[in-house]
């Protein structure tokens, strides 16, 4: 039994210890949020925050964040109220879609550690999601709306 | 929710059984707070259902559910793959219905003659057809639902029916109203209207408007559900060992290791390889990787991209099936002074980001297939002879598909988990890694395009030959269509049309087969044609010492749809003044029934190619939603810039060398250029925006390359051409 607390909640798995996350998080717990790509971290589609820091879970065996707080996109807010959220859905930006996890959960941890990002800070924090359907142009626009967002809703709060 | 999905049970005509009772107590008791997400079709929002009560859901017409809770559903009979049908279709619909887009719940259609797509002859999304083939169908069909609607209210009240009105949800007249669900069930019995009105343009609210995504809220959150998302009770899942070498099939297989694996369940051969079946993918994956299988090669065991190149080329010396005639060429050819360009593209992988999947249930009405497909009823045909059963008793469920561009035009990954889930006798999922997707792809085909062209003794351009030598795609996958010896129609576009004004042309199409599959990839033939036309019009302009663009524009004139394009995307781009150390390449195009033009602006220092803005002009006719043409022009772009940068498959031995993103590049953020789409206005007939951008990027980037270094590419990709990309 492996302990491990996913969107602050603490559960016992029962897998061999170098499953990869990915495959515990979609196929044991139903969390199919969380996208398999290419189970290389060469796509970013799997993009999970492992103590705030973005992870991909298609290569971490998942013995090795036991005990460590894992937040997948069905954990970034209860109804699409993260920053980030709420700026891809004003900017509209999925097409297909099945990237976009990984891609908010890149921004999202690029905004926590960053407020106030450039485009080259976008650009270094997003180069390993891939979209296909290409929607970069409002990737970028979206990640410095969230910005935005952010500085209003501290501000207003 | 429970009980409006189980109103739906009932229906005739279901997009999904996702409802199922057993299946929702499951889900619910194993996903528990995620079952929202695991059991609705789509992005449908609980926020959505307006009644607690349950609703009976009463059937209008094949698109449209009306539930007596007021509920809207409709039937999106197209796949969602990102190119926008899920907003668009239902947009068409909710405008004669006088409801907003957003208020509607949208599920995706089964299977049905119904459902076929006019233009492509079968329930097909593809050709970038959608919007076109529902322009007027779905309109009719919202238009029709509204006029029982208020024949219904109208009766009741003993009103004049053309006095009452729709609004919100309701019929109203003077002062009175009812509810389209208090009305439903009367206006279903009512007979088929005789005079059904659409709506006049100055009357639409909806249509036109920047209306936002229907399924951009699922796509936030992870809700949205894609075939690798499906999850049945006592699901088991597989992994799939295929031959490396495509054409090869399965001699003997030793399973003893993967066998004694933890969580496997069974080892079979299928059709298409030896499927592992075990608890969880992870499990059946790593044993897949220990079976020992001998294969027995096929006809393409000493195939190579050299092979494949020289048997193109030998071909080409051939005559092709004539395609268009204009004037004498040959005599042009001999007088004038001839100019003659040969151009190359190479085999291109899909590479949709959710590899290929699809999970199947033998219940007791039949088999369900859920599966992100484009093609409804040859999934269905497809499962149907897997599983030796008729079609009729194959129930296909279409997922959100996670990137489509043709790949999932084929169904070769249905029957290995219809073979699975038979043996198992349990829901089985397969899904394929993304090593297996690259290597067994339907690839776009290869192409060696020769074009000659001749100027009169006045310099005047007054001859061009388009001889195009590719493998047909259709021939292999719809050969009714090229019964009779026909042209492979998805071969030719691109050339068929050549629009300048030049009083002698000349295209065939020469079919040459090249021992492995090729498919339909997004802008198919487009995209080798526009690079080999827009290349060689280039070389042309060059050849008589004028602009690129001056010299596209003044054989224009009779094309003023063309001119516009043209125009308007050098103007944008502010054409012939680049900023110091840039270089502007232009291409236009027109298809599917949309005319554009794109300006490349690009720097090359010391080999090192920089593409920095893109400008796209579109005449694409009438936009239904000019956010999602926005949206498909700016992904179109990125999507051709990849293929036209990085991408090309290599074959050796008849496998396939390229096996992930390590190897088969995708552009990313800190690649990706500026880039700005401006569409004309225009009152014409919608036309198809999912596909035709991406075709235009490489000809104007090699065309800006080569102001910028005198070197011409006719060989894609450019990162092959001794540039650093």
């Amino acid at each position: 039994m492996i302990k491990l607390t996913i969107n602050g909640q603490t559960q016992d798995v029962d897998v061999a210890g170098d499953t990869p996350l990915l495959w515990v998080l979609r196929d044991t717990l139903g969390l199919t949020g969380t996208k398999y790509g290419c189970g290389k971290a060469l796509c970013g589609a799997c993009t999970v925050h492992i103590d705030g820091a973005p992870t991909r879970a298609c290569i971490t065996p998942v013995e090795s964040v036991a005990g460590k707080s894992i937040t997948t996109i069905e954990g970034l807010s209860s109804n699409r109220s993260h920053p980030v959220q709420q700026a891809w859905i004003e900017l509209d930006v999925p097409q297909c879609g099945y990237c976009q996890s990984g891609q908010i959960m890149s921004a999202a941890a690029l905004l926590e550690k960053n407020p106030q990002p450039s485009d080259a800070d976008i650009d270094s924090a997003m180069a390993g999601n891939i979209c296909r359907c290409g929607t970069y142009p409002r990737i970028r626009k979206a990640i410095h709306r969230a910005a935005e967002l952010r500085t209003t809703s501290k501000g207003s709060g | 929710m429970s009980k409006y999905l189980q109103a739906n049970d009932d229906l005739p005509v279901t997009g999904g059984d996702w409802s199922r009772r057993g299946f929702l107590k499951t889900a619910a008791a194993t996903a528990g707070g995620l079952v929202i997400g695991m059991y609705l079709p789509a992005c449908s929002k609980p926020e959505n259902a307006k009644s607690a009560g349950p609703a009976k859901q009463v059937t209008a017409n094949a698109w449209l559910r009306i539930g007596t809770d007021g509920s809207i559903t409709v039937l999106c009979d197209r796949s969602e793959m990102g190119q926008g049908v899920y907003t668009a279709l239902p947009t068409l619909i909710a405008e004669e219905l006088g409801v907003a887009p957003s208020t509607i719940k949208v599920e995706f259609a089964p299977p049905g003659k119904e459902y076929v797509n006019a233009l492509l002859g079968g329930q097909v999304t593809g050709g970038s057809t959608s919007v076109r083939d529902a322009w007027e169908k779905l309109r009719m069909a919202g238009a029709e639902a509204r006029t029982r609607l208020i024949a219904a209210a109208a009766k009741d009240w003993g009103a004049p029916p053309q006095s009452c009105s729709v609004a919100d949800g309701y019929v109203v007249f003077t002062s009175r109203r009812k509810s389209f669900g208090e009305l439903a069930e009367a206006a279903a019995a009512l007979p088929k209207p005789e005079n059904v009105q659409l709506k006049t343009r100055n009357e639409w609210q909806h249509i036109g408007k920047p209306q936002q995504r229907l399924d951009t809220p699922a796509k936030v959150d992870g809700s949205a559900q894609f075939g690798i998302d499906v999850r049945l009770p006592g699901m088991v899942y597989a992994a799939l060992a295929q031959p490396p070498e495509l054409g090869a099939s399965v001699k003997s297989f030793n399973a003893d290791a993967a066998q004694s694996m933890a969580g496997v369940r069974k080892v079979l051969q299928t059709a298409s390889g030896v499927a592992v079946v075990a608890d969880s993918w992870w499990q059946a994956r790593q044993a897949r990787d220990a079976l020992k299988i001998e294969w027995t090669p096929g006809a393409n065991a000493k195939l190579t991209n050299a092979s494949i190149a020289a048997g193109l080329k030998s071909a080409a010396s051939g005559k092709g099936k004539e395609v268009r005639k204009d004037g004498d060429v040959d005599s042009a050819l001999k007088s004038g002074r001839r100019f003659e360009q040969t151009y190359e593209l190479p085999l291109l992988a899909h590479a949709t980001l959710e590899p290929q999947n699809c999970t199947v249930e033998f219940r007791d009405d039949g088999c369900h297939v859920y599966v992100p497909t484009q093609v409804q009823q040859i999934a269905q045909n497809a499962a149907a002879q897997a599983a030796g059963l008729p079609p009729e008793k194959v129930f296909v469920h279409t997922t959100f598909l996670g990137g489509g561009f043709g790949r999932r035009l084929e169904a070769d990954f249905i029957p290995a988990a219809v073979e699975c889930a038979k043996a198992l006798n349990k829901p089985v999922k397969v899904l394929w890694t993304r090593e297996d997707d690259m290597t067994h792809d339907k690839y776009r085909p290869p192409a060696r395009n020769t074009l000659t062209g001749s100027f009169d003794a006045n310099g005047k351009l007054n001859a061009v030959r388009i001889h195009l030598v590719a493998p047909s795609i259709t021939s292999r996958w719809f050969p009714a269509a090229v019964a009779n010896g026909a042209v492979d129609p998805f071969a030719v576009e691109a050339a068929h049309n050549f629009p300048y004004d030049v009083p002698n042309v000349y295209v065939d199409y020469l079919q040459h087969e090249i021992g492995i599959d090729v498919g339909y990839w997004r802008s198919v033939s487009h995209a080798l044609n526009c690079f080999t036309v827009e290349s060689f019009m280039d070389e042309l302009a060059y050849e008589a010492k004028q602009d690129p663009y001056e010299f596209r524009r003044g054989m224009l004139d009779k094309q003023a749809r063309w001119q516009m394009v043209v125009d308007t995307a050098a103007r944008k781009a502010g054409w012939g003044r680049a900023p110091s150390g840039h270089f502007q390449g232009i291409a236009a195009m027109s298809g599917y029934d949309t005319y554009l033009a794109q300006v490349a602006e690009v720097s090359v220092d010391a080999g090192k190619l920089k593409v920095h803005r893109i400008v796209c002009a579109i005449d694409c006719g009438y936009r239904v939603n000019p956010n999602i043409v926005e949206q498909q022009a700016e992904g179109s772009i990125i999507f051709g810039l990849t293929a036209a940068l990085f991408s090309e498959i290599n074959i050796a031995n008849g496998r396939v060398q390229e096996q992930n993103f390590d190897d088969y590049r995708m552009l990313r953020i800190n690649e990706s250029p500026q880039i700005e789409v401006y569409v004309v206005d225009s009152t014409e007939k919608p036309g198809g925006m999912g596909e035709p951008a991406t075709a235009l990027v490489a000809p104007a980037v090699c065309n800006a390359i080569y102001a910028a270094t005198r070197k011409r590419i006719r060989s894609l990709p450019i990162a092959k051409q001794g540039f650093t990309v």
